[in-house]
């Protein structure tokens, strides 16, 4: 008689998951949605993407690479912000950053007037968009303003799925968010390995070493040092769920980026000329 | 970057609008709406330059049995001609659904 394989259980639950990472950005915003509530804003019909790229000889995309639809999270109001990280890395040009920062306004706008939006942003970029250069750190500024303005009425959940990442400006917006979801494979940091290799040198951080990247940067690790809130397997149901849960209880009292006292105790525990090891920063920054 | 066009002859207007692809690596956006001029009007615009004949061919294979009125817009970032024939299957085969 043959015994079951022990593994059985697991290959069945992996084998039935959906991955999130694999999805695109207009999947995925449909895939947090209630079933079949997705309705796109400015979709790629609209024609909005960038007026930039071409005259640098870059083919842009119809929807400078950011969904924005509106749907329904548990029967709720819910708006979601999806980046495409395979379109120029997810970058935020002029018009991407408009979409970002007008749809933020806006849900604030309605909050404001006791019309209650649940937020999701679905990061996946490594910042700005260096062919747009100024104006697209000018939305990002201005996606920042609309972000607090609006985590006072209302969590603002954010996702950081990879294979992107979350980088440069942006990671600013993962830190600003109420409630951050993250993934093993995602990584979230102000500079890239590959940034950090370039500016300080190999000696500072070798980008080819994988395993060392995501031990400084990646999701468990910022899961494990509280710089992210939830820690979830690559899998749009359990992704799904831990946004449902997360607007169920409220999030959190206070922002992550509110707390700046704990911060102030945080970074007084690092001696900067000998950095921690990731391993002894989780155990140092669990105690605060 | 290159951009350039190609009509074929067609009959009456395809059912509605479909999108799929997106502009990263290896891969296309097409963008396809009805048109009531029985023609499809296909606009290519591609990363990659120096490839108009073997556009010219995938596209001229695909329009060979593909009747409806459209104009059809591709955002190229360097596929193969497969993942652009590809696209375009998807592209129709998404009108359909939404028809039923």
């Amino acid at each position: 008689m043959n015994k079951p394989f022990e593994a059985d259980a697991l290959v069945v639950d992996f084998l039935q998951r959906r991955s999130f990472i694999e999805s695109r950005a207009r999947e995925r915003a449909r895939e947090v949605l209630d079933a079949g509530s997705f309705r796109e804003l400015l979709g790629p019909f609209d024609r909005l993407g960038s007026p930039w790229l071409a005259r640098q000889g870059i083919v842009a995309q119809s929807d400078d690479g950011v969904v924005l639809a509106r749907g329904t999270i548990d029967g709720e109001a819910a708006l979601v912000i999806a980046i495409e990280g395979a379109f120029q890395g997810g970058s935020i040009g002029e018009v991407s950053g408009a979409k970002i920062a007008g749809a933020l306004e806006r849900a604030c706008f309605d909050c404001e007037r006791g019309r209650t939006i649940r937020p999701v942003l679905i990061l996946d970029t490594g910042g700005v968009r260096l062919q747009e250069a100024n104006l697209g750190l000018a939305a990002i500024a201005e996606i920042h303003a609309a972000l607090l303005a609006l985590r006072q009425h209302v969590p603002v959940v954010g996702v950081v799925s990879g294979m992107v990442g979350c980088f440069g400006g942006m990671s600013l917006t993962a830190a600003l968010c109420s409630w951050l979801i993250v993934t093993r494979q995602a990584r979230i940091g102000l500079s890239g390995p590959e940034v950090i290799e370039q500016e300080a040198g190999i000696a500072e951080l070798d980008a080819s070493d994988r395993s060392l990247a995501w031990s400084l940067m990646g999701g468990e690790q910022r899961a494990a040092t509280g710089m992210a809130d939830e820690l979830v397997d690559d899998d749009s149901a359990q992704i799904g769920m831990a946004i449902r849960q997360a607007f169920a209880s409220g999030a959190r009292a206070q922002p992550r980026s509110a707390d700046i006292d704990r911060y102030w105790i945080r970074l007084a525990t690092i001696d900067p000329e000998r950095m921690p090891e990731p391993a002894a920063l989780r155990r140092l920054w669990s105690r605060t | 970057m290159e951009t350039f066009r190609r009509e074929y002859p067609a009959g009456a207007p395809v059912s509605g609008r479909s999108h799929v692809g997106v502009v990263g690596s290896g891969d296309l956006e097409v963008l396809l709406e009805p048109a009531d001029d029985q023609r499809v009007q296909v606009t290519v615009q591609t990363s990659v330059d120096g490839f108009e004949a073997v556009w010219g061919r995938v596209l001229d294979r695909f329009f060979a049995n593909f009747a409806g009125a459209a104009r059809i817009e591709i955002r190229d970032c360097g596929a193969t001609p497969g993942t652009v024939r590809l696209r375009l299957e998807q592209a129709v085969a998404e009108l359909r659904s939404a028809a039923r």
